[in-house]
């Protein structure tokens, strides 16, 4: 029990790089970090980097179909990952297909977060029976299993871009909606919050700008795991052919094309784009297991 | 007590309500199923007749009413493709889904607990380390890409098992089985397999961070010091209160299981309630897709309600008659 002398101190830490500091101590949470910055870049670059559009029908050349991943095709371009039963190079459409459903995950999960943390923090602000009222539903809501809501939705709404992202949005927002009343109440009692109220300052302007900064750190980590969450349903919705439209796959039904052929030994259809799937949600995962760690007040150092 | 459990009952018949009202209104707007019903060569006479058949000419209210009627007296309406009731046809796919369910809920038990136990008394080995490690990747896992891969492994590349549908049944209690005989289970493995994998991971990482949890408490330590076995030590005290909070999750699983059975059905042709649901929703048989979500919705609501109070009659530390509402 060395007394530190304040002259020792060393440089003042903002809390951001301490934040740095703690996430990136774990080798498996920088690999997912990594991986995921990769993923991101390679989908936001998808144009550029796609040697094929896969969109573009006239580009496909049939007698290219089901070609091996490495294989030439008649023009003399090589598929890298082979192509599948349209000619269409695997690449390439994976590629866009990443596109698609990190764009799906990830606008889904912002207005989610942004619905569901307003509802759960003007619950705890308001208290009283409109609290109980929504936590009543939240409740409701999250005792049946994501992929029943969804597919309830679904049935009704049809498909579409648009309507996959308001059943994933339906889906989500109780998660967030419980995770910040309880952040919200545990706020509700902090000296601030008496400060400002004291202040006389406006309910929006507390709930905005004082309440829900400081609910925010558990709602991040609830964020990771429910856009890889969405990202997962998403791609299992479009594998049954509920949620988007063909002509702009994503990878659920990239791998849902390749299903016909599997039996015929051609795996590649299905494998890679379910293996792009995997590389995406374990890297959020590995990035949201970290993130919990470090945000979690009750395990800080 | 007993309000509390007529409080629920009274919460499951609103939910019930919405569900049907939601679906029901939805699905009018989605599209007209005398489209897909009739044949395309049929006049207009035809096509009418066949509507009125079907009560669908009706105003939408009309039609909500007779249903909910009906439904009041156990009767969900008729299936437009099957022209039978569809409680019926629904029931009928009922066993299938339900075994399959089960056996996956014994595989992720019967490996998860053992697993997370070994994971959590030794944290910082290195089988605890690869179980952990495993247990991400199965959260990661897409389950209906591993059942491709299952399918692509274990039927097409090696022929162990069979790929699609469901074997022989025999009959058990008057219901159709198939996991009783050899055959049958043999059938069954990859689906159930694929089902369990999720719950799997789930389980491991909840028991050992309970154990782990537990471990630290005072009675683990007191039973220790009185020169118990750590066979004893383990296997009755530390067992004992972390199967508390795992049953109610191994509970609320079960659910879960039988709603996410729609996807692993569907890959492998299983012939379900889950794969009838998602021909339903194609063919836009309606009673039928109403019915299932009412019939499951339900079944969810009773597994919470018996999951609750299963809880509270184990842990004597929980009285739901505190609970105030």
């Amino acid at each position: 029990m060395s007394a530190v002398l304040p002259a020792a101190e060393p440089v003042p830490q903002t809390p951001f790089r301490r934040f740095l500091e703690e996430f990136f101590e774990s080798k498996l949470a920088t690999l997912g970090f990594v991986m995921l910055a990769g993923i991101v870049l390679l989908a936001l670059l998808a144009p550029l980097l796609a040697p094929q559009n896969p969109y573009d029908l006239a580009k496909l050349e049939l007698l290219d179909a089901r070609l091996e991943p490495g294989a030439r095709s008649v023009a003399g371009i090589t598929y890298l990952l082979g192509t599948d039963g349209q000619g269409r190079d695997m690449l390439s459409a994976i590629l866009y297909g990443l596109r698609v459903s990190l764009y799906v995950g990830v606008v889904s999960g912002i207005i989610a977060l942004t619905l569901g943390a307003l509802t759960g923090v003007l619950a705890a602000y308001a208290g009283g029976r409109i609290e109980q009222f929504v936590m009543r539903v939240v409740d409701i809501q999250l005792g049946f299993p994501a992929i029943l809501v969804a597919l309830i939705l679904l049935a009704v709404l049809g498909k579409g871009v648009d309507k996959i992202i308001i059943a994933l949005v339906c889906v989500q927002w109780a998660y967030y909606a419980r995770t910040a009343r309880s952040a919200a109440l545990v706020e509700r009692g902090k000296e601030y919050m008496e400060a400002a109220r004291g202040l006389g300052l406006s309910g929006t302007r507390i709930v905005l700008r004082h309440l829900l900064p400081n609910a925010l750190p558990p709602l991040i980590v609830v964020a990771t795991v429910q856009v890889a969450h969405a990202i997962a349903l998403e791609a299992t919705l479009s594998f049954l052919g509920l949620g988007l439209p063909t002509t702009e796959p994503s990878l659920g039904l990239l791998i849902a094309n390749g299903y016909e052929y599997l039996m015929s030994g051609k795996y590649w259809i299905s494998f890679t784009p379910g293996v792009a799937l995997l590389a995406t949600i374990l890297a959020i995962n590995l990035v949201g297991d970290q993130l919990r760690d470090v945000l979690n007040p009750r395990l800080a150092k | 007590m007993t309000v509390y459990v007529l409080r629920r009952l009274a919460q499951t018949l609103l939910v019930l309500l919405l569900t049907s009202g939601l679906v029901f209104g939805g699905l009018y707007l989605v599209g007209d199923p005398v489209e897909i019903l009739v044949n395309p060569q049929a006049d207009q006479e035809e096509r009418a007749r066949s509507a009125a058949a079907l009560g669908l000419d009706r105003p939408a209210l009309e039609q909500y009413w007779i249903f909910l009627k009906g439904a009041f007296s156990g009767d969900l309406g008729k299936s437009f493709v099957f022209g039978r009731s569809a409680l019926e046809v629904i029931i009928e796919r009922m066993p299938a889904t339900l075994e399959l369910a089960l056996l996956a809920m014994v595989m992720s038990v019967g490996l998860g607990i053992p697993l997370g136990l070994y994971a959590g008394l030794r944290p910082h080995g290195l089988a605890a380390r690869a179980i952990m490690a495993g247990s991400i990747l199965g959260f990661s896992l897409p389950t209906f890409w591993v059942g491709l891969l299952l399918i692509m492994v274990f039927a097409v590349q090696l022929g162990w098992l069979p790929s699609t549908g469901r074997g022989p049944t025999t009959e058990f209690l008057g219901v159709q089985v198939s996991i009783l005989t050899w055959e049958g289970l043999r059938y069954a493995l990859l689906p159930a397999l694929n089902l369990a994998l999720f719950k799997l991971s789930l389980i491991v990482r909840l028991t050992r961070a309970q154990v782990r949890e537990q471990s630290l408490l005072d009675y683990i330590r007191f039973a220790r010091a009185k020169g118990l076995k750590r066979a004893r030590v383990i296997g009755v005290h530390l067992l004992k209160n972390i199967l508390i909070p795992l049953i109610t999750v191994i509970g609320l699983e079960l659910g879960s299981v039988i709603a996410f059975a729609v996807v692993t059905e569907t890959i492998f042709a299983w012939p379900g309630m889950g794969k009838l649901v998602i021909d339903s929703i194609f063919q836009l048989d309606r009673p039928v897709v109403v019915a299932y979500l009412l019939v499951t919705v339900f079944m969810f609501i009773m597994i919470n309600l018996v999951v609750d109070l299963l809880y509270s009659a184990l842990d004597p530390r929980v009285r739901i008659a505190e609970v105030k509402s």
